[in-house]
């Protein structure tokens, strides 16, 4: 007979007092969120100096289910929001965990613009092809001809590449898994949380309630396992190779990671230099 | 607590308003400015990045006037005083974060060097139009604060106001100033750090277990703690419990987000009253156009009319009190603003019908002809009935572009 635990064993990192969650059953976050508590707990960091920021959405959920300093912001700006507290406070692992509308679409400036200037932090971005939250709309990263509420007739819009926007824009580090491939994204979001700079770790998951039933796409484990299944690992491919079609063959992997000044590297030393210059105060 | 020495940057000077309201959030303590070019801020912006380094603080230019916000609230639990510096058109784009910023008590200042006309409207040239998108412009209910400095000199000092209103009320604050203001060079004295009174961050200090983030203990206002603390804070721009959780009830916390301002308005509130003894007519006004005012309360007093100035410190929250109050003493206000009818609701608002309210509009573009305001005193000081609304005073500015008409709109009612 199986043991049964008297309590949940990632208790620590989770706020017990706000479960059950709202995700629905088949979904891809809680996949992702467990990979997140697991790669915390295997890194043993200092879980006081750990934030987490997100934005709206299924995604922007996520905030409110860690037990950790976790900030639940406004729809687009999680990237900027934890970009003051990083600047503010250096010291601190900042996190932003979102989705795919929130981080590419209404967050996309933010997203480029953090990049570029490699502010340190890790971002993982839950990729369901769609606004769930909102009821299934069209989403940057539907899928050529996929239905969604507002895309009746198939969506006719080039999807957005994330790992090829994050590459182009400067982020150092760039991973594509599913979110059934729980081991090798832990892995990811280890080197992701190591890797001082812009780092982002993008999850493909299945929407089961909204994409998945308007696409006739079955039940969210039997997307779970289309994903993995259809999946081919190809590290360090081109992010010019990336795009996703529909329904066809997925790339994961680990794409990029290079070396670059962090925005707090570069601005302390400016700081330094700047101090024993003459002060160019005007007044 | 007194300033920091090594924040203020104690002298006398000759520099603008937008210098000056730099200097003052530096002296204040502000350690974090994220920001975003817009005429006529820039200068304040550019005096905050030369001195970032000496002070210890950070300068970011962010991509847009939505992340300079959203920095400035992350910034600001991160525990440092945080500011931004913005006018109209990038003060719209940051409204929905500063509604963020209310329901999550955060405080922060905003400095909006305002300029005329909705849209790109008159981008060097001054303005007074965005005072009621100060109070409303985000949505749902919440309470700011805002102050109307009318000079470089106060430019600083109040700018050390905001921080210390921000902190001690766990809000956002609005340093409305204006183009002329912010571009008017003049005169201005930073004492010494000794004799800068600024507001420290009221920290929770009792058991870790027990912190609820938004559990008041005085003053309606909980004390705050930083990110990184320990006290795995969860805070949501949702409606929200005591200790941060989302709920399905607007009355716990919403109440007391405008409670936590309108219960302490007396306290907050800070008017400037002159000649009110005998007077049967009151210019109320703020910022710039209070300077303007001056000029045509003097010739009124000289040609015998009984006028006094009741000037705005704190625009919002409005005084009330001291409206209804007046109204009931004296014939009617004279309202002169950089718009076309913004404060002028609040005081025909609070006069109950007392008194008459008339209205002295100015589009931007530059300030008012003083003899405009002269002309609405003589109007308000012979005015014998009472009248029902608002009367807007037809001002020189108003005939030439309606010459057409002779001196009035257009009759588009047909």
């Amino acid at each position: 007979m199986i043991k049964k635990e008297d309590h949940h064993p990632m208790e620590s990192l989770l706020r017990m007092d706000r479960i059950p969650h709202i995700w629905c059953p088949g979904c891809g976050i809680g996949t992702t969120v467990t990979a997140f508590i697991v790669a915390l707990e295997k890194l043993k960091l200092d879980f006081n100096k750990v934030c987490v920021v997100s934005g709206i959405g299924c995604t922007g959920r996520v905030a409110g289910y860690i037990n950790l300093d976790s900030f639940h912001t406004t729809h687009g700006r999680a990237i900027p929001f934890a970009t003051g507290i990083k600047l503010g406070n250096p010291e601190l692992k900042v996190v932003v965990f979102s989705g795919d509308g929130d981080l590419i679409s209404i967050g996309g400036n933010h997203f480029i613009h953090a990049a570029r200037r490699n502010i340190d932090l890790t971002v993982i971005c839950v990729n369901n092809f769609i606004y769930a939250m909102t009821g299934g709309q069209v989403a940057p990263t539907t899928p050529l001809t996929a239905y969604t509420t507002t895309s009746p007739y198939g969506n006719f819009e080039l999807p957005s590449n994330v790992p090829q926007l994050a590459e182009s824009a400067g982020a150092v580090y760039v991973a594509r898994w599913t979110a059934l491939h729980i081991r090798r994204l832990t892995n990811s979001i280890i080197e992701a949380l190591q890797k001082p700079g812009f780092s982002v770790v993008e999850v493909i998951s299945p929407c089961a309630m909204y994409y998945s039933r308007i696409n006739r796409l079955g039940d969210g484990i039997d997307m779970m396992k289309f994903y993995h299944e259809n999946s081919v690992i190809k590290h360090n491919e081109p992010t010019e190779n990336l795009d996703i079609d529909y329904q066809k063959e997925i790339i994961v992997g680990k794409f990029i990671n290079r070396e670059r000044p962090t925005f707090t590297d570069s601005y302390n030393d400016w700081l330094v230099t700047e101090k024993k210059a003459q002060s160019k105060s005007m007044i | 607590m007194k300033a920091n020495p090594r924040d203020v940057h104690t002298g006398a000077y000759y520099i603008d308003g937008d210098v000056a309201a730099a200097e003052g959030a530096l002296a204040a303590g502000c350690k974090f400015l994220g920001g975003y070019p817009i005429t006529p801020s820039t200068e304040a912006a550019e005096a905050f990045a030369r001195r970032a380094p000496e002070v210890g603080a950070i300068f970011i230019q962010m991509e847009d006037e939505l992340g300079s916000i959203s920095a400035v609230l992350g910034a600001s639990w991160a525990g440092k005083k945080a500011l931004t510096i913005t006018s109209g058109p990038g003060y719209s784009l940051m409204m929905e974060n500063i509604g963020l910023g209310a329901a999550l008590e955060t405080p922060f200042v905003i400095i909006n060097i305002q300029r005329g006309g909705p849209s790109t409207g008159l981008p060097t040239r001054t303005g007074q139009a965005d005072m009621m998108q100060t109070r409303w412009g985000s949505h749902g209910d919440y309470e700011v604060i805002a102050i109307s400095p009318d000079s470089p000199q106060e430019s600083f000092e109040f700018t050390v106001k905001a921080f210390n209103l921000a902190e001690r009320y766990r809000v956002p604050v609005m340093l409305m100033s204006d183009e002329c203001v912010g571009h008017m060079t003049e005169k201005v004295v930073i004492p010494p750090a000794s004799e800068i009174e600024v507001e420290t961050r009221r920290y929770y200090d009792g058991p870790k277990d027990k912190y609820l983030p938004f559990k008041p203990d005085k003053n309606l206002v909980p004390p705050m703690v930083k990110a990184g603390d320990g006290y795995k804070l969860y805070i949501t721009g949702l409606t929200h419990d005591e200790k941060g959780y989302p709920i399905l009830n607007q009355n716990l916390n919403t109440r007391r987000l405008v409670d936590k301002i309108r219960l302490n308005a007396d306290k907050i509130i800070e008017t400037k009253e002159e000649r009110l003894d005998d007077a049967e007519v009151i210019v109320v006004s703020y910022g710039i156009t209070s300077r303007v005012a001056i000029r045509a309360i003097e010739q009124a007093r000289k040609i015998g009319i009984k006028v006094g100035s009741l000037r705005l410190i704190t625009v919002w929250p409005f005084p009330d009190k001291k409206i209804v109050e007046l109204a009931k003493k004296v014939k009617g206000f004279v309202v002169p603003e950089i718009n076309y009818g913004q404060i002028v609701f609040e005081v025909e608002r609070c006069s109950h019908g007392n008194a008459n309210v008339i209205l002295v509009p100015h589009g931007g573009g530059s300030v008012h002809n003083p003899d405009d305001i002269l002309g609405a005193i003589k109007q308000v000081a012979r005015e014998k009935k009472r009248s029902e609304g608002i009367i807007e005073y037809k001002t020189g500015l108003e005939h030439l572009v309606f010459d057409q008409n002779k001196g009035s709109r257009p009759d588009l009612s047909g």
